[in-house]
């Protein structure tokens, strides 16, 4: 494994967090947004805070697709589901995604609905070939990173005449929500941002510029590993340490300026920016996701089978909103790791393994009881 | 109804043949199945019998019994079949109670429709490993169910053995300060099985690691080494086997992920489908935990055995009333190796 060996290299993690510690005013706070959930899991999976010193507080941000992915949009999903007597295709993490009334897309299943897990949206392209008889909805979700395979599969399925394959979009943009994070009043608070690493290989780094050049918060974008992401919270510190807001690129083995061209002209051809989106725990924010092209209209599967959305509050002790605004920790719900854990998730950070309520339980919890050996 | 004269039977045809519900019926066809199929590949003297149980000589020593279900997909897969699979996972977990097995009973539970091409091949992968390791089956039994309602074959086979001297192992039985020793690499099994599945092909096959392991744990046993707790990490893999256990014992445990034995493929290719592989079953592969000042004569041991030879100590038994199960990891931090949630995995065993 020697392209994943060198960057989980813990000597060289001890060098880098040796610079952090020396670079870090002790009397300043830094607070840092990874705004990716696979950094948020790298974070934890590898212990990377004890790695740093106190006064480097690492915030997890709302790159989590299934964290950020609202009641109503599963709801609306299971409706179809059960209703129209589809077969529904989706990713693994969005079936056990807590819906109204104790719902899932999972526990749909037992109740009759054709719900099945892929890997890929052309999976969901050959089933639709497979059973020429019945419709095959496929459940988008997912950044920058997802949207490109989604625009492929469409473009596929009109290529193929097909006539029982459509898409419930819910492809979000990750510009549009550090843009309402550093709008809300929260933003203030941060010191900069671990930018995206799959997302940025895609739409490049240049959609971060505004955000050094109009809010004055550094970017540094990284990679999923861990020397990475060490990597980048030192070129952070020595931004802030500084007074520079500048977009960096650690990540220059996969990232470029402009990204990739020939995935954005595809999302392009396919897709257009939808006029609102509700995002969990973000509230509604203009311009944040995208929709089918009207050319592409036949594989909307919100036109075909005319489906309303219907927006639902989150349960009331559910802290994800605040949590992916960055304004409180998993520890601090109170009903993180008592009604709230993995098995029975009640809000969407609880979900995914990369939302921060399931990292922090998962890989981290024992440090916020007592720790009898080290 | 007449009956068919001896030697005017059409033998059954294995080639081209599939289960039928008559099969499981108790009629001629379930006999012919039984007689061409099953006891053509495992007859021994106890089956010969033709009874509905088997009468065992005595043994003399504590018994252990235990059982298990095969329900894995697919059923063919590198390294081995749910066959082999059924039966070294019985003899493993009469092993890892410090038993010497003896019996095997087998029952099958089979999909009409299944070829008995197919089925062959599976019984007779069953009689191979049972022969190899000298556990016969002594009894079974079959029934067939409609198309639909099985995945194939479904095999469930119980498995008996005798402790004849003073050997206490229990998963109760750590303590605070003991060693903990793994035989071997980690989620080769489970990594078979989802490349098969998914149809993902690696540059370096990656193959089940399905073993007996009574023949390691003999040897273990005969050490004299202060043993407290064996335990094959099968379904769950590693972590869930010592989650189990600090449960059981009232203890935590501290391990070194730097230690832990990982063929490079099956790291890449759990890196590939964002899995850990501390997750992934093992079907031939045991957790030790004993005496620390006993572990570098039983890593010896276990050097020494072809089952054992990537042996290694990947950490220690804590006190910790919370039972939480930690990692040191490679990069230097730390954190838990909590119990699965949910289902990482389709199924595998």
């Amino acid at each position: 494994m020697k392209y994943i060996d060198e960057f989980r290299n813990g000597a060289l993690a001890r060098n880098i967090a040796a610079s952090i510690a020396r670079e870090a005013h002790s009397v300043c706070h830094y607070n840092l947004m990874e705004f990716c959930g696979g950094h948020t899991h790298a974070i934890s999976r590898h212990g990377l805070a004890d790695l740093l010193p106190a006064n480097i507080r690492m915030i997890h941000g709302p790159g989590c697709p299934v964290c950020v992915l609202p009641t109503g949009r599963i709801d609306q999903a299971i409706r179809l589901v059960l209703e129209h007597k589809i077969t529904l295709c989706a990713y693994g993490d969005c079936l056990r995604v807590p819906a109204s009334d104790g719902m899932s897309l999972l526990k749909a299943r037992p109740r009759g609905a054709d719900v099945r897990m892929v890997y890929s949206p052309m999976d969901a392209l050959k089933l639709a070939q497979d059973q020429p008889e019945k419709q095959v909805v496929f459940f988008a979700i997912g950044f920058e990173t997802t949207t490109p395979p989604t625009a492929a599969t469409i473009k596929q399925a009109q290529a193929l005449g097909l006539k029982n394959f459509s898409v419930i979009c819910n492809h979000v943009l990750t510009p549009a929500a550090m843009h309402a994070i550093l709008a809300d009043r929260g933003g203030e608070k941060l010191d900069g941002f671990v930018g995206p690493a799959h997302v940025s290989t895609v739409i490049g780094s240049r959609p971060y510029e505004p955000f050094a050049r109009d809010y004055g918060k550094p970017v540094v974008i990284t990679g999923f590993e861990p020397l990475d992401v060490m990597q980048a919270i030192l070129m952070l510190v020595r931004q802030i340490n500084t007074g520079r807001a500048e977009v960096e690129n650690e990540f220059t083995r996969a990232v470029t300026v402009e990204g990739n061209r020939k995935a954005q002209a595809l999302t392009d051809n396919v897709f257009e920016l939808r006029d609102t989106f509700e995002w969990r725990g973000l509230g509604t924010i203009a311009h944040s996701a995208l929709k089918l092209r009207p050319a592409f209209a036949e594989f909307d599967a919100e036109l075909r089978f005319g489906l309303d959305y219907r927006p639902v509050p989150d349960h009331k002790a559910c802290e994800c909103g605040a949590i992916l605004r960055g304004e409180k920790r998993p520890q601090e719900c109170k009903i993180f790791g008592t009604a709230c854990t993995p098995e029975n998730p009640i809000g969407s950070c609880m979900v995914s393994s990369e939302g921060a309520c399931a990292a922090h339980y998962t890989y981290g919890r024992f440090k916020n009881t007592d720790i009898m050996t080290a | 109804m007449t009956l068919t004269k001896p030697g005017y039977g059409r033998p059954l045809d294995i080639r081209n043949g599939r289960i039928e519900m008559h099969h499981g019926s108790g009629g001629r066809a379930m006999t012919q199945l039984i007689d061409e199929l099953f006891m053509a590949a495992l007859g021994n003297t106890y089956l010969a019998q033709g009874n509905d149980g088997a009468v065992l000589p005595e043994a003399h020593g504590r018994l252990v019994m235990a059982t298990d279900s095969h329900v894995v997909s697919p059923l063919f897969f590198p390294g081995g079949d749910i066959g082999c699979l059924s039966v070294h996972g019985t003899i493993n977990d009469v092993a890892m109670m410090g038993a010497k097995p003896l019996y095997l009973s087998a029952s099958f539970i089979l999909e009409e429709g299944l070829a008995l091409a197919d089925l062959k091949r599976i019984v007779e992968s069953m009689a191979k490993a049972a022969r190899a390791a000298g556990v016969p089956v002594v009894t079974g039994d079959t029934k067939v169910v409609e198309q639909g309602k099985g995945d194939g074959v479904f095999i469930t086979t119980t498995g008996v053995g005798v402790i004849t001297n003073d050997t206490h192992l229990s998963g109760d039985r750590a303590r605070p300060g003991d060693t903990i020793l793994l035989s071997g690499t980690i989620g080769d099994h489970g990594m078979a099985i989802l490349s098969r599945r998914e149809g993902l092909a690696f540059d370096a096959p990656i193959v089940s690691d399905t073993a007996a392991l009574h023949g390691l744990v003999a040897t273990m046993l005969e050490s004299g080494a202060a043993l407290r707790v064996l335990r094959d990490p099968t379904r769950g893999g590693l972590a869930a086997t010592l989650n189990e256990i600090a449960r059981q014992s009232g203890t935590g445990m501290l391990l070194r992920e730097a230690t832990i034995p990982l063929n490079p493929a099956v790291g890449a290719a759990c890196e590939f489908l964002g899995l850990d592989p501390l997750y992934v079953a093992n079907e031939g592969k045991l957790v030790a935990i004993c005496a620390p000042e006993d572990a570098h004569h039983l890593l010896a041991v276990m050097h020494a055995h072809p089952l054992g030879a990537q042996s290694a100590i990947i950490g220690e038994v804590l006190e910790d009333p919370r039972c939480f199960v930690q990692a040191v990891t490679a990069i230097g931090g730390c954190r838990i190796v909590d119990w699965l949630s949910g289902e990482q995995l389709p199924r595998i065993c």
